[in-house]
Order: C-alpha cells, then sequence, then structure tokens
C-alpha cells in the first residue's frame, strides 16, 4: 500500500477482476494465487482461456506455476534484481514506451542509469534464474498490448518490501502499463478488509480516505470539526514500530482489535515477551487466542462477517456490504458497540451508534467515499472508489489521468524510484545454510484460529518442506521429525519432501501454531516504511534428532 | 475519461417469433432467451446461467420450422425470423419423455420445486416403465465396462441408478441414486471453473457415471473440496454433509431458514457468500451465479470454513483446558 501511495497518490490495485480476463499478460509475481486467492485465479484462468499468457515469478514451483507458461523460479529475496534486470533489457532492446515515460513520469534518465549495470548475466548469476527466460519476460511484458503485474505477500514480507513493490511499479511506468483498461499494477489483498483498514485510515499516516495527517490541513481541519477535537498533526507507529516501542518503554498500554500477534508475529518469543511486560493488553476478538491469553482484559466481540453490518473493501477497492446473519453467542458484542461504550464510559458520549452512522460519517469526510450511499451500495452489489458523487459509477481501473492529451488533466507526474537490490538480511551461512520461506495452503488461513475449526480432507499436519535434493543430502525421509533451527530459535517438525522446492529451499506455514510455533524462526527484520516483517526469507539448518539410518523410514512404516 | 474502456460491440436486435408471438432479443441470445422474454415457462435441468451448455438432457427441446431435429432451446442462438414452437404435440412428448425416463431410473426427489412442477405440466408418468428396481450394491456401477450392456433380469422392473451414498469426507457426500448425469459437476470442476478435472463422464450408455480417475477415492483424486460441483449440482446428488445429515435425521427445513448475504471473512478477493441460517446456525454456504466476482463458485474456505461462527465456547473452553506447553 505504501509503495502505491508513494507513486500515485492512491494505495489500492489500480484494476478490476474483469480485466484480468481481458488482458495479453498476467505476471503473477510473489503470488500463489491458486492458492491464496482461489476465485481470483478464476478470472486468471478466464483470461489465460482467452488467450493471455501467464507468468508466475516465485522461489517455489507453487500450483499457480502449473498453469504458466513460464516460471521463474528465483531465489528468495532477488525481485529488485529481477526487476531491474528486465527493466534493463527492455530499454536495451527499445522496448519501453517513450511517449508515456515523457508526459506521464518523472526521474527516467536516474532510473535508466540506476539499472544500466543490471545485464542478463549479472541479473541471470544474482537471481538464478536463466538469462534467456529473463528476456523473453522482458519482451512479453513490454510488447504486450495489456499486460498486468499482480503480486502478494511474496513481494511484501520481506525487509525492503517497499523497494520490492516501487520495482514491480517502475516496470509499469517503463511500460505504460497501467492506466489502461487491462493493464495495471495489483497487489492481491491477503486478509479480507486489508483493503478497507486502509481506506478507512487503520494506518499510521492516513486519515479516512488515505488523507495524509501531516500535510493535508484542509481534511485534518474536517476531521476536527466534525470530532470536535485537535488532531495532532503527525504520523504513528505502525505495527513494527509499535513493538520496537515497547521494547523502549516508550508504549506501555496495548488495545488489540481483530488481531493475534502473539501466533502471528516474526520471532514470536520476542512478540509474547514485550506484550507480557505491557502495563495493560485489551484484547477484544472473537476467539480466546493466545494474545488473549496473556491480556488483563479480554472484550469478547461479534464476527465481523457473520454477525455485524457495516462494509469491508476488497482487492479490485469494492468497497462491499456485510450483513449480520446471526446473532453473537453469549456476552459477545458487536465492535462498534463495544468502542461505543468505551467511548461513554471515559467520558465521551457518541449515543446508540450504528455501522450505518459510522459510513455516513465516513462518507461526509472522506471525498472518494462520497458517492457510496448504502442504497447504491446494495443496488450495485458493491462500488470501487473513488466514487466522489451519487451520479458516479464508481472506478474500474486507476490513473487514466496519466494518459490524458491535456496536461492539466493528467496531474501529478508518477516518479520512477531508484531501487537498489538488497538481499534477505538473515544470511545464508555454512552454520544456516538453508532459506526458509512461508506461505499459504488452500484450505488453511493464519494461525488456524478460523479454519481449524472445519475438517478438512486436504489437511495435512504441519511439516518441514524440504526438495528432494536437500533430502537426499541429509538422509532424511518423508514423515521424520527433525530439529529445525534458525538464529531465533528452534522447532521440531515432520518432514514432507516437496517437488515444488529447489535445492536450497525450505517451506512451511504459519497454520499450526499449536504444532509447530513457526514464528520462533523467522526474523523480524523489518521494512522500514511499512513496518513489513521478513517471513519469506530466514536462514535455517535441519539436524536428524535420531542417527541411526532407515531410522525414519521404519517408523514411517514404508 | 480520456482513455477508453473497450466495451463488447453493440448488439443488433434479431426478431423470432416463439408461439407465434413476435419478440426481439439481442444477436447470440439462445431460443430459452427469448422464451423467457415472453415468460414461457420452458423447462431446463442441465442448464445453468453460469455455466456452457452441454446440451445433455434435453429437456428443453423446441421445434423449429424448417428444421428436422428438435433442438435444445438453451444452447442454441436465435437466427432473425427463426420460427419457434414450444408447445406441439412434438414437443410435448419429447419433452414429457425424457421427464419419464429420468424419473424413473435416478431420485427427483429433491431436483426442486420447478421441476415438480413441470413434470405435472407435462403429464409424466414414470411408473409407466415398471416398478423401481432395488438398489445395487455400493461400487456395482463404478465396476462395469463400457460397453458391456447386459440384459434386465426382470422386464417389468424398470433399470435405475439406485444405490447407496457416498461418504467418504466431512464435507460433501455424492448420491449418485439421484444423478442424471447433467454434466453441471464435471464442467464447474472442468473449465467452466475450477480447472481441476478431478471428474468426468466415465462408462458409456445407461452405465455412464459420473467419477474420479480409475473411480479412486475422493481423498486420492485431484479434488481440492471447493464444493463447486456441489453449487450447481440440480437434483442433490451432491451435496454438503451438514445438509445431508440434517435431512437424514429429518431436521433439515428450508422454511424456517434465512438467507443473508455477506463477504467471506478469509482472503481480500471480496466474494459474496449467502449464509443459510436455520435455528440460529449456519447450515450452508452459497454463492448467488450472478455475483460478478464469484458467478456462483468459491473454494473451500468459503464454502465450508465457517464452523468456528458457532463453536466459539467449545474451542475457547478446549483451549483453556489444554495445557499450553510455550513458555
Amino acid at each position: 500500500m505504501v509503495g502505491l501511495a508513494t507513486v500515485f497518490g492512491a494505495g489500492g490495485g489500480t484494476s478490476s477482476y474483469e480485466e484480468v480476463e481481458h488482458t495479453d499478460l498476467i505476471l503473477l509475481w510473489g503470488s500463489n494465487a491458486r492458492a491464496a486467492h482461489p476465485i481470483f485465479f478464476h478470472h486468471v484462468l478466464k483470461g489465460i482461456r482467452a488467450g493471455a499468457r501467464l507468468i508466475v515469478v516465485d522461489p517455489r514451483r507453487t500450483e499457480s506455476a502449473a498453469f504458466a507458461d513460464l516460471w521463474l523460479g528465483i531465489d528468495v529475496g532477488t525481485d529488485v534484481a529481477l526487476s531491474n534486470t528486465i527493466a534493463r533489457e527492455i530499454i536495451h532492446a527499445d522496448l519501453h514506451d517513450t511517449t508515456f515515460i515523457a508526459r506521464a513520469t518523472d526521474g527516467f534518465d536516474a532510473y535508466a542509469a540506476s539499472v544500466e549495470p543490471w545485464t542478463l548475466d549479472r541479473g541471470a548469476a544474482v537471481t538464478g534464474v536463466p538469462a534467456s527466460v529473463i528476456r523473453e519476460v522482458a519482451h512479453a511484458y513490454a510488447k504486450a498490448d495489456r499486460a498486468m503485474i499482480c503480486w502478494t505477500l511474496g513481494i511484501t514480507e520481506h525487509h525492503n518490501a517497499v523497494d520490492n513493490v516501487l520495482a514491480l511499479i517502475n516496470l509499469g511506468l517503463l511500460t505504460g502499463h497501467v492506466g489502461r483498461y487491462g493493464s495495471g499494477l495489483n497487489p492481491l489483498r491477503g486478509q479480507n478488509n486489508v483493503q478497507g483498514g486502509g481506506d478507512m485510515g487503520a494506518i499510521p499516516n492516513k486519515l479516512t480516505g488515505f488523507q495524509d495527517i501531516e500535510r493535508d490541513h484542509e481534511a485534518r481541519a474536517r476531521f476536527e470539526r466534525a470530532w470536535g477535537r485537535p488532531i495532532m498533526p503527525r504520523y504513528g507507529w505502525h505495527l513494527t514500530a509499535m513493538f520496537e516501542a515497547m521494547e523502549r518503554g516508550e508504549l506501555t498500554a496495548v488495545y488489540c482489535i481483530g488481531e493475534n500477534p502473539v501466533s502471528s508475529e516474526a520471532d514470536a518469543t520476542r512478540a509474547r515477551k514485550l506484550l507480557e511486560n505491557l502495563d495493560t493488553l485489551i484484547v477484544q476478538d472473537i476467539f480466546m487466542t493466545k494474545t488473549a491469553e496473556i491480556a488483563d482484559v479480554v472484550l469478547p466481540a461479534a464476527n465481523s462477517a457473520f454477525e455485524s453490518e457495516g462494509t469491508v473493501t476488497n482487492s479490485e477497492r469494492r468497497v462491499q456490504r456485510v450483513r449480520k446473519a446471526l446473532d453473537p453467542p453469549g456476552n459477545a458484542r458487536d465492535d462498534i458497540w463495544i468502542l461505543a461504550q468505551l467511548a461513554r464510559r471515559l467520558g465521551w458520549d457518541w449515543g446508540d451508534v450504528t455501522a450505518y452512522d459510522a459510513w455516513e460519517e465516513v462518507r461526509s469526510l472522506s471525498p472518494m467515499h462520497r458517492g457510496m450511499s448504502w442504497r447504491r451500495l446494495e443496488e450495485l452489489g458493491g462500488i470501487q472508489w473513488p466514487c466522489p458523487d451519487e451520479d458516479h459509477p464508481g472506478t474500474q481501473f486507476l490513473h487514466a489521468r496519466l494518459w490524458a492529451e491535456d496536461p492539466a488533466e493528467r496531474g501529478p507526474r508518477a516518479p520512477f524510484s531508484v531501487v537498489v537490490d538488497e538481499p534477505p538480511v538473515d544470511e545464508l551461512t555454512e552454520e544456516y545454510p538453508i532459506r526458509l520461506t512461508t506461505g499459504r495452503r488452500l484450505d488453511s488461513y493464519n494461525t488456524g484460529v478460523q479454519t481449524g475449526a472445519y475438517t478438512s480432507p486436504l489437511r495435512r499436519p504441519e511439516a518441514i518442506e524440504l526438495s528432494p535434493h536437500d533430502a537426499a543430502e541429509l538422509g532424511v525421509v518423508e514423515g521424520e521429525r527433525v530439529l529445525v533451527s534458525s538464529r531465533r530459535g528452534e522447532v521440531v517438525a515432520p518432514v514432507h519432501i516437496s517437488a515444488a522446492l529447489r535445492p536450497g529451499l525450505a517451506f512451511m506455514t504459519m497454520h499450526f501454531p499449536d504444532e509447530v510455533e513457526t514464528n520462533r524462526l523467522t526474523i523480524d527484520a523489518t521494512d522500514p516504511k511499512s513496518g513489513t516483517a521478513e517471513f519469506k526469507a530466514t536462514a535455517i539448518r535441519i539436524d536428524r534428532l535420531e542417527t541411526a539410518p532407515g531410522d525414519g523410514l521404519a517408523r514411517a512404516g514404508r | 475519461m480520456s482513455v477508453p474502456v473497450p466495451l463488447a460491440p453493440p448488439r443488433r436486435l434479431v426478431e423470432v417469433t416463439v408461439d407465434g408471438r413476435p419478440v426481439r432479443v439481442p444477436e447470440g441470445s439462445t431460443i430459452l432467451d427469448a422464451c423467457r422474454a415472453l415468460a414461457i415457462d420452458t423447462p431446463t435441468l442441465c442448464y445453468a446461467p453460469n455455466l456452457t451448455p452441454v446440451n445433455a438432457c434435453r429437456v428443453c427441446v423446441v421445434e423449429i420450422t424448417g428444421a428436422r431435429t428438435l433442438v435444445p432451446a438453451c444452447s442454441r442462438p436465435v437466427e432473425a425470423g427463426m420460427e419457434i414452437a414450444t408447445d406441439t404435440e412434438r414437443v410435448r412428448h419429447s419433452r414429457r419423455l425424457v421427464m419419464e425416463l429420468l424419473g424413473s431410473s435416478v431420485d427427483l426427489s429433491l431436483a426442486g420445486e420447478d421441476w415438480e412442477r413441470w413434470t405435472r405440466a407435462y403429464g409424466a408418468d414414470p411408473e409407466r416403465f415398471g416398478a423401481r428396481m432395488d438398489p445395487l450394491p455400493a461400487g456395482e456401477r463404478d465396476r462395469r465396462r463400457a460397453g458391456h450392456h447386459h440384459e434386465p433380469e426382470d422386464p417389468t422392473v424398470a433399470e435405475s441408478v439406485a444405490q447407496p451414498v457416498t461418504i467418504d469426507n466431512e464435507l460433501y457426500v455424492r448420491d449418485y441414486a439421484r444423478c442424471v448425469l447433467c454434466y453441471r459437476c464435471v464442467e464447474a470442476c472442468g473449465e467452466d471453473a475450477q480447472h481441476t478435472f478431478a471428474i468426468a463422464v466415465a462408462g458409456r450408455g445407461f452405465d455412464a457415471r459420473i467419477s474420479t480417475e480409475f473411480a479412486v477415492p475422493l481423498d486420492e483424486s485431484a479434488c481440492v473440496y471447493c464444493g463447486n460441483c456441489i453449487g450447481v449440482c440440480p437434483t442433490g446428488a451432491l451435496m454438503a454433509k451438514r445438509e445431508h445429515d440434517l435431512r437424514r435425521e429429518g431436521s433439515w427445513d428450508e422454511s424456517r431458514q434465512r438467507i443473508t448475504t455477506t463477504i467471506c471473512p478469509y482472503c481480500g478477493v471480496g466474494c459474496e457468500l449467502e449464509v443459510h441460517v436455520q435455528d440460529d446456525e449456519i447450515v450452508k454456504v452459497t454463492s448467488p451465479a450472478d455475483h460478478d466476482i464469484t458467478r456462483g463458485h468459491l473454494c473451500i474456505k468459503g464454502r465450508f470454513g465457517f464452523a468456528y461462527v458457532g463453536r466459539r465456547d467449545e474451542r475457547s473452553a478446549s483451549r483453556r483446558d489444554r495445557a499450553d506447553p510455550a513458555p
């Protein structure tokens, strides 16, 4: 969100799902959408059937890669190198869109100079992708009439997350693959309201509707008038900065709503310790999570999808209505009700505030949501922002202004960003020679508190997935329990041998913290701009627990 | 907006007559669209709005002036000046016979109110082919080899596909005694949506049936349990296990169910869910076929991952009881 907001001023994917069906090339970068966004992938499949090429960039040969024309199995954390190499090849082959660059972008010369050292051979050496394949991708992307780049956590769960996103945006600017129907830059959101959280201002530097707290004085004044309170004109902390502030003793009280950081944070041991040391920890959740277990106060909440009224925003910026199907159990209460009661105890009576009231306030304060009445959201099945007035149909794709003939209409130029290749923080050494990356499985979600409740025939226990080559080198067999250690912690996990992995690459999920606490291994090196932790790149070693050869074989009963 | 959005080319209107009544529909429309534009009640079974027509059941056939054979209304595009008849003796006879053949060999008791109405309207009498055969033992039909026709043992008994329900997982059951081979599940599993290709039609003639590759058990097949086959099944042959269990114990009651539309709580795609609630419990989740994000299709989490909603007290309790090994 930070990367897109930096370049274009709006932190949202630029295209609609429908456009994926009508594009010519889909570059899925750091995304296993087939498993993590299955219904988005249905649109990708329609695109493929209509003739689009699918190119997948992923260290693992995923379920998504199985549908691809080309799979680029890059080494973890070399995305900037790959992007820069592609860019240099496009420029050298004279395939960049010089008219678009001249009219709508800024900083091309510096960018072109910065990618100049990235020859195909150097790119191949750093990324592990053959030079001929990088060349083919560069030419295919640049020559496509319409092309999309879609990404997820494979791009953003790195210490240089924002640079990774900027590197992809650069490619869009270089070729003019943004701001047109079927051409765009799209982060697929991992959780049902990640986009909506950002829209509503649940990020440290923006008010509702991506209005800057420090710089947009007019917007801040509008909020101050509506709320009758001054708003501090300075940015807050993102999650990672909060943990740092806890470490410094500056942050002593946390009110945590619908998040389970004890299980989901990288370097879980540290996260738990910091939360335990707080003066006050309040947790509002639908479950007694591990974080709730160490809280001073637990406020049982209603489920936001099935027991509440309100809205969420999806990955194509569509604001959609959620509706109450059930009463919450026991003493669980709607989030808005809890917040209003808390406000009342703090001496501020909001009255009997409903989700509708809250939405009307959003509309009154956020210009990009102004045209979205609940009646219209119902009638149109959701509306894509921006939607400034009630006659506006919503916006199918963003940044069409960049193509306007009239310079005034074209507005501010979109800047290229010089991005430097930085390897993952957790270095591979002789002691920790294997690269562990993480991801989702189709039938599970995050730390498993929701998906653990249904019986999935696909579910298998957490495991350390190894390439056939590494398993043979280590002399371990399927199902054998091994010790997995990183510089921060160790866990015991059974081995699962996966042909999707290349030598030197291992894979685990976060879905079963009760079985294997994967985040004891991960590193909390974070991106300074977005605060995202580097879940995707941990250096580990594997040690056998039993030394007798064939022991594991015997135990597995084979 | 300065950048054009390519829209589909404008479609001309084509005029046809249905049962002598003129109607204008956009070119490329099907005969079924034209019938529905005139509110002519046309029976369908294998047709679904979110799938490509496969012309399997032939219950929607109509007569076209000048055409030798009856044509399926659900897939045949209209042509200018086409004269369509939906209520001739030939059409009525053909539709009735399809209903009777299906009704005599397949359990259509869950095929819905529309099907019941059409069966009555066409005077279909499935019993006229004889009494219903006893169910075959489980797996018997899967063992039959393609092309090996067998003589009926008792000509007074109507051959049928009756067999026990296959229950081999916790998410959905396969009740092939209700299967009319409409191909909808095959299409949803394959090219029309999911592209998993876990199932196909095996065998020939009356021995044809829906099967996994080499009839392997579901958990050894390519199935990813999205349940999109259940979503499109018109006869209840494929059914979520929860619904099956509630029906078996006699407590499934659609008149007591409330359907609420909301958004899936999992990933950020924004799939619209229809939540079916009976007695304060979510008993089924579907998605509307006309919703342009899902087109009626969901993934395993969206369709089946709701158990946690009603089980919070229980889960919290079990979590508290269990000693946490972590420090």
